[in-house]
Order: C-alpha cells, then structure tokens, then sequence
C-alpha cells in the first residue's frame, strides 16, 4: 500500500500524469452531470446508454471510410466525427419513433440502443477481419482506459465542457421549460423539437467527446448518477445542475485519485463506484427526497394525526354530556370510553396518551385510569374539533358529499389544513351556520362511537 | 453466391430459439415500459460471472449461470426498490444499478486478473456462428449424421418454459401490466407477477447470451414486441405476431449475414466473417423500421392518410 505522502501526492495532483486524469475526469464529470440532469428531468437518462452504444456504427463507418480514403483508419477526429454522426442520427431515431408512433420513450430507446449496436457489432467483426483492422483497437472506444489519457484528451474535454456551460446557461430558461412542462412551451412557442434536438446533440457532444477516453459504462453512470443524486437535495433546477455537476466531478476526481492509488484498479469502474456511493447517501440523508427525510415526515404527520383523533374523542365525549348551558365542563374521562370512540389499538392509544401527556395537553388521573384535559388541551381540543367540522361543512356545501360518509372524508384531509384554508373555511362557513363566532359549529351529523 | 449447410441450419436453429425465447417475455417489457432491462441485465450479470468465478475457480458453466441469474433478478430487485422508495423515475433508477454491478463486476475481475480468459467483453459478444460445434449429442438419423448443438439443448427448455408461462399465466399478465390496481383488487399480486417475469427475463437473458451474445437478447426483447404493437391491439395477437416476427427475422438475419461478406468482397467462406448475432438486430430493426412507416392503423403513412381525410371530411 502507498504510504501518506503519495497519498497527499495524489490528491493534491503532483504527478502529472494523474494531474491530467484526475483533471479530465473531473471536467468530464462535471458535464456529464450537467446534462444528465435534464435527461434525468426529461425521463430519458437511459438515453446516454442508446446513444454510446448507436456511436458503435460510425466509428466503423468512419474507419471503413478511412481505409477506402487510403489512411490506416485510425485517425482519431475522423472517427469521432463518425461516432458523433451515429449518435445523433440515434437520437434523431429515438425522437421521430417516439413523436410519430405509439412507442413509448423507453421502448424507442431501446430499439435504436439494439439495432444500431447491432450494426456496429456486424461492421466491428467485419473491420477485425480485414487485414488493416487486426491493430484497429477500435475496442478501446467501447472500453476505455482512464489512465492513459493524453494532452489532446484534455484539450478535447475543456472545449466541451465550457461549450455545454457556454449553452446551458444561455439556454436556461427554455430547457427549464421544456423539462417541466414541454405542452406549455409548445404552446408559448417555443421551438421544443428543436430545443429537444439541441438539448441531445449536447449530450451526443459529450458523450462522445468522454467515449474514447473514460469508456461506454462510465460514460452511462455519469449520464445517470449524480444527477439522480443531486435530486434527492434540492428542488431548485439551478442547484441540482450545481449539485450534480459538483458530484459528477468530485467522483471523477475521488476515483481517478484511488485508482492512481492502488495499482491494477481501472479508473472507470472506480469512479463509477464513488458515485455510486454518494448516490446511497443521498437516497438515504437527501434533505429534500432522501428516504430518512422522507420518514421522519410520514411520523410526525402520523403522530400529529393521532393526538388530533384523541384530542377531538375527547371534545366530543364532554361535548355530549353538556346540557343547557354552552359551557364544556372538565371532566376525568375513563380510558375505556376513548378507547371506544374510534378503532384503535390500546397500544396505540397510550401511545398517543402518552404523546399527549409530555405535550402538557392533557393530564392522567392515575388510579381510575381515567383522562383529564389541561385547560390547553381543552383549547386545542376545542380548535381541532372545529376544524374538522368546518371542513365536513365545506364538503357538505360546497364538494356535494353526503353527511353520512363526511366524517371519514373529511379526516382524510383535515390534518393537512393550513391556517390560511381554515380562515378561508371560517369566512364562508361561519356565517352560513352559526353566528357565535368562534364557537365549535355543531356537527353536521350525527356523532356514533366509532366514526 | 450464397451457401447452405447443416451448420446454417443449426445456427438458424439456435437463432429462432433465442429469439422466440426472449420475444415472448419481452412483449410484457414493452407493455410495461422496462424495455431496457434486457440491455441492463446484460450488463449487470458480470460481478455474478467475476464471483462465481473467484469461488469455483474455473469457467465452470453452470455455476456462472446461477451467478449470473442471481444477479440479473438482483438488478430487477434495486431497480424496484430506487424507485420506490427514492421516487426515482425507473429508467433512471436502471442506469443506476446496472452501471453500479458492472463496475463492481469490473473490479472483481481485475482482483482476478491472472485468469486472463475472462473479460468483460465475453459477456456482450457471444459467438452464434460457433454454436454448432459445441455438440452434446450425435445420432444417425436417415443416413444423415445429426449433431445436436449445446446451445440447443440451453434454449429449448428455456423457450418452452417461457411460452408455457406466458400462455399459463396470460390473464394475470395481462391484467397486471394494464392496470396493476385492477390485478391487486382481483386478487392477483401485481408485485409477485412483476418479480416473476423478471426472474425469467433474468434467466433467460443469461441463458441465450451465453450461447448466442447478449445483443440478439437487447434486440428480441424489445423490437419485435414493438413491431407487433405497432400492428394489433389485441394481446393476444400481439404476442403472436411478435413471436412470427422473431423467427423471420432470426432466418433474415442469418442470410444477410451469410451473404454480406460476399457483397463487399470478403471471403464468405468463413463462417463468422461477420455477426450473425448482429445481423439479426438488424434484421429485426428494418422490420421494424418498414413496419413504422406501413402499418395499417397506427403506421405513419396510415395516420397521415387518415389526417388528411378527415381535414377533406371538415372541408
């Protein structure tokens, strides 16, 4: 194993030749997650798989073409050029099955992905048959070789990566609009078809441009990874292009330094690796749409829920028993008579007791196991069962929902009510129904243990 | 001019059988928009090859297939799960998990690298011109001598296994893939029927291109099932269809392939002057591709005519 200093070596690019690597990965991860982020938005990022396998044919082609010219076939803008025209011509493919047929996307990117590779593999056998192509190494454009990237590589991926800033930024705004909402763009008119086709000819550019120096599959993962990672923390299209392309090429950088690290590692798959990896990390800790997030939301949701459902069980039970006077009076509720207004476990309902408890909203009368509101448990008690009954008014009146399945309906719904929508409800409902106020409305139907 | 012997006939042979193999499992891929877990699968099976590898220690055939098929369903499986439960649109969520295995695959194989006999490549090109002189068994039928390839005896089973699930478990394919809601309240498990297909995409994706090349598998998974589309509306028929058009195109393929190296001045006598594997995408591909334009109802000369009737009809 290398010891500290080589460490420190390689990651802060003393060597040159990792320099280079290390720089051309990072530039080319950069733009990959630029671009990968509109395919991902787009629901294509498969689309990079279709488009580095449909460049197999050109790079034949131009070899063949190159030979026929009297060359060995091998230069190496020539074949680019080749890979770039195929690649399009896939795209191009991908977007007239999908615009004038019933194929869908995927099925359209994978019918271009099969028959051009296929094509390519049928020219490929053929080239390594010929007596020009056994030195051919056209195979390194499928799997290429990180670690031996050369000068020109790097020139090749600093034009391209500021062409497709270059474009992105001054396109912005129409890509955002084709992402989110195409039909609207079409009908602002918009150009989307051609937007659709430079969007892709971007893509190509890159894809081609990382094919012959980083490989097929790296060229795929950085199409897909950091931007499907960069999703998980933002909802900013601006940032999850920054985010992506910062995780596109901190992993080339990561990667590439490892694989200079440990001899025999091939750079691609290791980079792949690395972003892998920060693609679990923000599937888990992602603080827009990571899963832990995600979580965390559902139980507070469900915990506010159910001390709602109790608070109200409450109301309505010291609700019932009130006569004449407008006034609740509070009262020990024995466990058994909440337990029966809903269908909850035990389990659950101290649960939610206990919850309830710790918020100071209620209090427990220790040996009849009986409940008592605090008198701020009463106002929120009181708060709750008025919301819930606004909104079962609001369907009532306004949603045509029959009183006797309101109650179900209206719970669905009710927990999500912002402050706003309960003023709103207020101003309309208040004044059809009672003038008090801000007393509780009665309940619009009949109340039954159980609902 | 253009040749035919035996060995043709066995390529063909193993041909239609891998076509009809993975056409019948792919029409439900289509309908399903998974097309690309063909091309995914194909990819991701290396690290099950590198780690069946490492622990047999030998290119030993059936422990490659059983790594290999673990994986391809392990690669259903994350796929299932990133997008669930990260809301990650399914292609993208693919990419993602067969780019992972392949790379890790890679790795693994580098930690093998005195094994020079296996490498990445192995898995994306099979060889179907060979395939006929890998023989397991030999009779005298006729006075003619038969040989029965391997990769006959691989896909048979394979193609007969798929069939009879397609056409046993019609109904609740059908249902499934239409509207999975629907199947979960009939009683049918929209997720166990998801799982299911996909363990035999993933078996016979390894099964077929490890005897005939992973690009015959990506391009009958997909392609005829989309022609059918394009000709029917009925399942039924869809299926069918699809099944016709594999086998044509696997017969066209191989002619093509056989007479090409003639037409451009190779010498044709070489049996694996070119790819048969790839010549049966293309193949496929320019059915398709007529298709697109020619079919009947949702062609686009058919729509085109049809528009322009209508705006008469308007008029």
């Amino acid at each position: 194993m290398s010891d500290f200093s080589e460490i420190f070596d390689v990651l802060l690019l003393r060597n040159y030749n990792t320099r280079l690597v290390v720089i051309c990965t990072f530039l080319l991860g950069s733009a990959c997650g630029l671009m990968g982020s509109f395919l991902l938005l787009r629901r294509r990022s498969l689309m990079g798989d279709t488009l580095s396998h449909a460049t197999l044919p050109g790079v034949c082609i131009a070899f063949f073409l190159g030979v026929l010219l009297g060359g060995d076939g091998k230069s190496l803008p020539f074949l680019l050029f080749g890979a770039t025209v195929t690649g399009l011509l896939g795209c191009v493919a991908v977007l007239f099955i999908r615009n004038h047929s019933r194929i869908k996307d995927d099925t359209a990117m994978g019918i271009v992905l099969s028959v051009f590779f296929g094509a390519g593999v049928v020219l490929l056998t053929m080239i390594t048959k010929m007596p020009q192509g056994a030195a051919a190494g056209l195979e390194s454009f499928i799997y290429g070789k990180t670690a031996s990237m050369v000068y020109s590589d790097f020139k090749l991926l600093v034009t391209v990566t500021a062409c497709v800033l270059l474009v992105t930024v001054l396109l912005f705004k129409e890509f955002r609009l084709l992402c989110f909402d195409e039909a609207y763009a079409a009908v602002q008119g918009w150009p989307t078809k051609w937007l659709d086709v430079v969007l892709l000819a971007l893509v190509t550019t890159v894809t081609v441009a990382g094919l012959q120096s980083v490989g097929l599959i790296l060229i795929i993962a950085f199409l897909i990874i950091p931007a499907a990672a960069a999703r998980f923390w933002t909802d900013h299209l601006d940032r999850m292009l920054l985010g992506s392309a910062l995780i596109g090429g901190v992993s080339g950088w990561m990667g590439a330094s490892v694989s200079a690290l440990i001899p025999d590692m091939p750079a691609g798959a290791l980079i792949v690796l690395v972003a892998a990896g920060f693609f679990v990390l923000s599937l888990l800790f992602g603080s827009k749409r990571g899963v832990l997030v995600g979580w965390f939301r559902q139980l507070s949701l469900r915990r506010n829920v159910g001390r709602q459902h109790l608070l109200r069980a409450l109301y309505e039970i010291l609700e019932a028993d009130r006569i004449g006077s407008d006034e609740i009076v509070i009262r020990p509720v024995p466990f058994r008579q909440v337990r029966g207004r809903r269908t909850w476990s035990d389990k659950q309902l101290r649960k939610y007791l206990r919850q309830s408890y710790h918020d100071g909203l209620i209090d427990t009368v220790k040996k009849a196991d009986a409940i008592l509101l605090t008198e701020a448990g009463l106002e929120a008690a009181a708060r709750m069962t008025r919301n819930h009954r606004l909104w079962e008014l609001y369907l009532i009146e306004y949603a045509d929902v029959a009183a006797s399945r309101v109650d179900r309906d209206a719970d669905a719904v009710e927990h999500i009510l912002g402050e706003k929508l309960v003023a709103l409800l207020e101003a309309k409902l208040i004044k059809l129904h009672t003038a008090k106020g801000l007393a509780v409305p009665a309940s619009p139907h009949p109340i039954t243990p159980g609902d | 001019m253009m040749d035919w012997y035996a060995i043709d006939t066995w390529i063909v042979i193993v041909g239609i059988l891998a076509a009809v193999s993975c056409t019948f499992l792919g029409n439900f891929l289509v309908l399903r928009k998974m097309s690309m877990m063909g091309d995914a699968i194909s990819h991701a099976v290396l690290p099950g090859l590198a780690i069946a590898f490492l622990i047999t220690g030998a290119r030993a055939s059936l422990a490659m297939f059983i790594g290999a098929a673990v994986v391809g369903v392990l690669t259903a499986v994350f796929t299932q799960w990133i997008s669930r439960f990260g809301k990650v649109d399914q292609g993208a969520s693919m990419g993602i998990v067969f780019t992972t295995l392949f790379a890790l695959g890679l790795v693994l194989i580098v930690q093998a690298a005195d094994h020079v006999d296996l490498d990445a490549s192995c898995v994306l090109y099979g060889a179907i011109e060979l395939t006929p002189l890998d023989v397991v068994w030999s009779t005298e039928l006729f006075g003619m001598t038969v040989d029965l390839p391997r990769a006959v005896v691989i896909l048979a089973p394979v193609c007969l296994m798929n069939a009879s699930f397609v056409v046993l478990f019609f109904k609740e394919l059908r249902i499934s893939s239409f509207d999975p809601e629907l199947a979960s309240t009939m009683g049918i498990n929209a997720n166990w029927m998801h799982y299911l297909l996909m363990t035999l995409v993933a078996i016979t994706t390894v099964a077929a291109f490890e005897a005939v090349g992973s690009i015959i598998v990506i391009a009958m998974l997909i392609v005829p099932a989309a022609t059918a589309h394009l000709l029917t509306d009925r399942l039924h028929w869809m299926v069918l269809v699809s099944v016709v058009l594999a086998i044509v195109s696997a017969i066209m393929g191989h002619i093509f392939a056989i007479s090409l190296p003639g037409w451009i001045g190779l010498d044709s006598n070489l049996i694996d002057a070119t790819s048969t594997s790839g010549m049966m995408a293309v193949a496929t591909g320019l059915i398709f591709a007529v298709t697109l334009f020619i079919a009947p109802k949702h062609g686009i000369l058919a729509k085109r005519y049809y528009r322009t009737k209508v705006t008469e009809i308007a008029e």
